[in-house]
């Protein structure tokens, strides 16, 4: 089959309603013919396109928000695979309130394809029939509700995902017919700027415009020039204004008054027994206290500790308001964000040093390259969790709550494609004790993946478990596996307030779980450690508590955090950062 | 709110008491406990009462307290505890508290 060329740019410049096709010579007789042609999704996109041409104002791109579930209902077909914004901080939540909207008698049984499972009306659409299954990353904000919709049977998970995996199956099997994104600002031409928060919108777009689907946009506003043209006009289809600009979730603020010392104990640890030795240079830091308080103990305990310049300088990592002060100290060379923080908007334009800010001026996150950075570019993986067994499995799944993985099993993740080589990679890589049974002689390194957890969690619960309540909820709900976030093989180093398993030193799984019993505390599994054995990990470096490392826990005192409060973190930040109005507390 | 009273005591072969007479440290905030001591003679025993609004952690009391009390040899002491569901690091750290308010230990007077 030979694709001749369009004859004049005015063919080949002829609108979306008109597609000029190769051509093909006629087909063999012997040929059984088995499909009717090869350009059906152009076909069907063009005839949805044709429903809804005349809700556009006078040939742009523009639909008016009160036309809205018009659009919705004439662009959509029940069963369709759809994804909508949904990313972990911004969310399409016009778009979201437009589809619960719909009627379900003309638009049900789609199948949701989305990063976060986010706002209120994102389960409403499974509670009214509009939508049946759902594909996605995380739940958190919905975890309970998503648990209810289960098992009330409105609802059919596909799979639970890590976010790269989910943009992967965008590609592969998981492509939305219409994409539903959110974006700061459009042209008339219909260029979008999604600015700050991009987010998961680029991969998004990309997928759906090449596959013929349709993809529209709700904006905060529309100019007549952007700053700079995040995704084309190409890929986009409609665009709506929207009532009010999109949902932003601050989920990566701590409040440094909220961190207690136990956590300022096990960042102590955390710094001392892990970034010192192995001076990690590049990381990634999981949302939570542990990792605010890590942060905000660099310019005091990690200048101490002699480790400025040493460690930390390259970072995956959201605008995290603790980062403020070590920024400010210059710790810091580098950081490449998913997203974007609410309140941290100005403080990163005037730091374009730092974080990854466009010609422009502005930032541009984006979580597919982040996460992609985050597999492969860096040295560690530091998070926290709420259940991990005695062999090291840790999982976020409780009986109640379907909550997701979200970027950990990624980040948390080491990549056997990994071939270039640090210091800290290599030291984790000779020290990992199941090397030789599994590559012979062969040296290689290993990533750092630190699971920073307290023996018990608010309410006496406990984090060390027999088993996690992951299988409980696979049982439950029919899932084929328990919900895992890290599995036991990746994880190099469990840190707790009664101190440091270096799990990836250990020759066996029965030596693994001495490890983890050994810093479990008075959990029930805890409990059962094994004094003897506890003595001897000590003995050979496997088990460090806060003494083997020279750690006084009375030293772990709320004066040691750079900052006590948002009013601190502000005022460091010379007034540039600018806290959501739940966190002003003065 | 249903309060659970819990009481342990530990005997000490060459205790340890504190050096003042009595002494305070916490607060019975959420997550926290308050600790109030007094130094007494009752033969070597570190006598621990409780109140707690948090039921079923008796086992994981009486392991904290037996440690802190064999790591201190601990005796002839009377404790109180209010507490709001601290873990066991909290506890442990408000009872370090409590002895560094009293200016530390000394061995116990009377045996």
């Amino acid at each position: 089959m030979t694709a001749s060329k369009p004859k004049t740019e005015e063919s080949f410049l002829a609108g979306i309603f008109d597609v000029v096709s190769p051509k093909e010579a006629p087909l063999p007789a012997a040929v059984i013919k088995h499909r009717e042609g090869w350009d059906n999704l152009g076909r069907n996109y063009r005839k949805r396109c044709q429903r809804v041409r005349h809700l556009c104002s006078g040939g742009s791109k523009i639909v008016e928000m009160g036309k809205a579930i018009e659009l919705l209902e004439g662009v959509l077909e029940p069963f369709d695979r759809v994804a909508i914004e949904g990313d972990n901080q911004k969310q399409a939540d016009f778009l979201a309130r437009t589809l619960v909207k719909v009627d379900p008698g003309k638009i049900h049984d789609l199948h949701m394809v989305q990063s976060v499972i986010a706002l209120p009306e994102h389960v409403e659409i499974f509670e009214k029939g509009i939508a049946r299954k759902v594909d996605f990353s995380y739940s958190g904000p919905q975890a309970a509700r998503l648990s209810a919709l289960l098992e009330s049977g409105k609802i059919e998970i596909g799979s639970i995902h890590t976010y790269l995996e989910l943009y992967a199956r965008y590609f592969i099997d998981l492509t939305p017919q219409v994409a539903l994104v959110a974006a700061d600002y459009a042209d008339r031409h219909g260029n979008l700027y999604t600015g700050y928060s991009t987010e998961d919108t680029p991969v998004l777009c990309e997928a759906t415009k090449f596959r013929n689907g349709i993809v529209i946009a709700q904006v905060n506003g529309i100019k007549d020039r952007l700053p700079r043209v995040d995704i084309q006009s190409d890929w986009i289809d409609f665009i709506i204004q929207a009532d009010k600009p999109y949902h932003m979730e601050p989920l990566f603020t701590r409040d440094p008054a909220a961190i207690t010392e136990t956590q300022i104990l096990i960042a102590m640890l955390c710094l001392k027994g892990i970034y010192a030795p192995y001076q990690v240079q590049s990381l990634n830091h999981g949302v939570g206290f542990n990792t605010a308080a890590i942060e905000l103990l660099l310019p005091t305990y990690g200048e101490q500790l002699g480790l400025k310049g040493k460690i930390c300088s390259n970072f995956i990592l959201n605008p995290h308001p603790t980062m403020i002060p070590a920024i400010e100290a210059g710790w810091v060379k580098s950081i490449h964000s998913p997203g974007g923080e609410l309140g941290m908007e100005n403080y990163v334009r005037a730091r374009p040093d730092i974080f990854f800010v466009g010609p422009d001026g502005n930032m541009r996150s984006n979580r597919a390259y982040a996460q992609m950075a985050g597999l492969y570019g860096i040295d560690m993986f530091i998070g926290s969790t709420l259940q991990i067994d005695q062999y090291g499995n840790s999982s976020t799944a409780t009986a109640q709550r379907i909550a997701g993985f979200g970027g950990a099993p990624n980040i948390g993740g080491d990549p056997p494609g990994r071939r270039h080589a640090t210091g800290a990679w290599m030291k984790a890589g000779a020290e990992y004790a199941f090397q030789q049974q599994l590559i012979g002689p062969m040296p290689r390194g290993k990533k750092l993946v630190v699971q920073a957890v307290e023996t018990f969690a608010e309410g006496m619960r406990p984090t060390f478990v027999e088993e996690l309540d992951a299988w409980k909820l696979a049982e439950k709900y029919g899932f084929p596996q328990p919900p895992v976030m890290i599995y036991a093989d990746n994880i190099t180093h469990l840190v707790t307030e009664a101190g440091i398993a270096q799990l990836h030193k250990c020759g066996s799984l029965a030596e693994r779980s001495a490890a983890i019993k050994a810093v479990a505390g008075y959990t029930p599994l805890g409990i059962t450690a094994s004094a003897k054995m506890t003595e001897q990990l000590r003995k050979t470096g496997i088990v460090q508590t806060p003494e083997d490392l020279g750690i006084d826990p009375t030293q772990a005192v709320r004066s040691l955090l750079a900052a006590q409060n948002i009013r601190d973190l502000v005022e460091i930040s010379r007034g540039l950062y600018e806290p959501p109005v739940r966190f002003r507390n003065w | 709110m249903a309060i659970t009273a819990l009481e342990f005591s530990f005997k000490t072969p060459r205790p340890r008491t504190i050096k003042a007479a009595w002494t305070h440290a916490g607060v019975v905030g959420s997550g926290d406990l308050e600790v109030l001591a007094r130094r007494c003679k009752n033969d070597g025993q570190a006598v621990f009462k409780i109140k707690t609004k948090v039921k079923g952690f008796d086992e994981v009391w009486k392991a904290v307290l037996e440690r802190f009390v064999k790591t201190e040899k601990l005796g002839n002491i009377e404790i109180e505890i209010n507490d709001n569901a601290a873990t066991p690091p909290v506890a442990i750290r408000r009872l370090q508290q409590a002895l560094s308010n009293a200016d530390g230990l000394q061995e116990a007077p009377d045996r």
